[in-house]
């Protein structure tokens, strides 16, 4: 296989021009999902914020108006192809140069605060989040995955028992999801991270809200889990905005590691309804 | 459950009648104040200060909008998630603020301040930020412009569409609502 060269300066315009797409629309298994909620919502309360959510899609869509006014810490997920040759500048520069373009240029907030104790905005919501993969190719993936603080705020990460098996891993998320309540935006999407090491699990939990919305886990095993978990989440009654309803969650998705025989680390990452991401391949 | 519309400053007979889970389409003149912004209002109580927006009956929104295009009142602005200001809330009440726009549930500490203050909690949805952006006809920075987003800022809005999320009497529409779906 021959080198492939790729320009920083494509990547930075590449990075600015989904920052601002993520922003403004929702992809279409998110919208799905959210207009399948809309119909099957019991609660009067609960249809009402599912037909202002599905309103504000498409005000945002159509007027290039960002869904949420919390447009989130840029977090960019990057599977490098080890025959990729980036040219005319570092990576990690271009991806924050794309950031900084997509933000100012899209009227997006910057949320990002230069010292998490003494503060200070960085200005341009720089620096993105980068998750860098090196893979087998010639080619670069780039998934740009805004997210915001509110249902960050609500993920968890535990050190549990391996004792405590997959009754804990249920107990873990549902306890959780009930105590967040309305604050991370239900419907919510529900990442979990089985396995690894204290950083590798909260990774994972994260790189699940990346799955399609509908598509089903390649293991059996975990895919009844995801679906059991699911209906968990769902009967805790949280539903819309926390006001009560039937669909608290759109998906539970799992994503799993080795893990060591003596750890059983547990993390479960929120998405709120507006779940924003969009894909590339340079 | 009820309907409302009211206009701000907020009087305390219209607070006594909301109840949790009523809509009210409000209009009028609403403060927008975040973390930062509640801080620096304590810390201007603590010291004896006057602070730089009026308190009685007025209403504080829980939001950071996003900057404002070019040929609009403002950016999206939805609420940001209330429990974070639960910690500045009761001193604010206790001064004479009579209602808050946010998401999610508040603690004892603020249910309490709200019952003896009789003042009123509203959520406004979630992430339907650029749906809301249209409520709000004007919006001017009054405070602590160097707080960008977390600015203080005064709001115009015309039929702001909330719900009554915690009443003056105690109740709370998340727990009264959940419990009904719960299996």
């Amino acid at each position: 296989m021959t080198v492939r060269e790729v320009k920083a300066a494509r990547i930075a315009e590449e990075v600015a021009r989904l920052c601002m797409e993520a922003n403004f629309e929702l992809e279409d298994d998110v919208q799905k999902a959210l207009e399948k909620a809309h119909a099957g919502e019991e609660s009067e309360a609960g249809r009402e914020v599912m037909r202002q959510i599905l309103e504000n899609s498409g005000i945002a869509r159509a007027e290039r108006m960002p869904i949420c006014q919390d447009t989130g810490l840029a977090v960019i997920f990057v599977e490098l192809g080890q025959e990729v040759h980036i040219t005319g500048g570092g990576f990690e520069d271009a991806v924050n140069e794309g950031v900084r373009k997509g933000y100012t240029d899209g009227y997006l907030r910057k949320s990002s605060l230069a010292d998490p104790v003494r503060g200070g905005n960085t200005g341009d919501n720089t620096p993105a989040v980068i998750h860098l993969a090196l893979v087998p190719g010639d080619s670069l993936k780039l998934w740009v995955v805004p997210k915001g603080g509110g249902s960050e705020n609500m993920s968890r990460v535990a050190m549990m028992k391996p004792a405590d098996g997959v009754e804990g891993i249920k107990k873990f998320v549902v306890e959780n999801i009930r105590a967040a309540g309305g604050n991370p935006c239900p419907p919510i999407i529900v990442g979990v991270g089985i396995g690894g090491t204290f950083e590798r699990c909260a990774f994972l939990a994260k790189k699940a809200l990346l799955r399609e919305i509908g598509s089903v886990h390649h293991d059996p095993f975990y895919a009844a889990l995801e679906k059991e978990l699911l209906g968990l989440v769902n009967d805790t009654g949280v539903g819309p905005m926390g006001l009560g309803g039937r669909v608290t969650a759109l998906a539970v998705h799992i994503e799993t590691a080795p893990r060591h025989i003596a750890s059983f680390p547990v993390a479960m990452n929120v998405n709120c309804h507006a779940a924003r991401h969009k894909y590339i391949e340079l | 459950m009820a309907e409302y519309s009211l206009t701000t400053p907020l009087k305390d007979e219209e607070i006594r009648k909301l109840k949790a889970g009523d809509s009210v389409s409000l209009t009028g003149t609403v403060y927008t104040a975040r973390d930062a912004a509640h801080k620096r209002l304590v810390d201007l109580l603590d010291e004896g200060k006057p602070l730089p927006i009026p308190l009685e009956g007025q209403v504080i929104y829980y939001v950071g909008p996003s900057p404002t295009p070019p040929g609009r009142a403002i950016g999206s602005a939805g609420p940001t998630t209330s429990y974070r200001m639960d910690p500045y809330a009761p001193r604010l009440l206790d001064n004479g603020l009579k209602g808050m726009i946010g998401k999610g549930a508040r603690n004892e500490g603020v249910v309490e301040a709200m019952k003896r203050n009789t003042a009123v909690y509203f959520a406004a949805t979630g992430g339907a930020a650029a749906l809301i952006s249209r409520s709000i006809t004007a919006a001017e920075v009054v405070a602590y412009e160097d707080l960008g987003a977390e600015a203080i800022r005064k709001l115009t809005v015309k039929n702001f569409p909330l719900i009554v999320a915690q009443d003056c009497h105690g109740a709370n529409v998340y727990e009264e609502g959940q419990k009904k779906y719960r299996r």
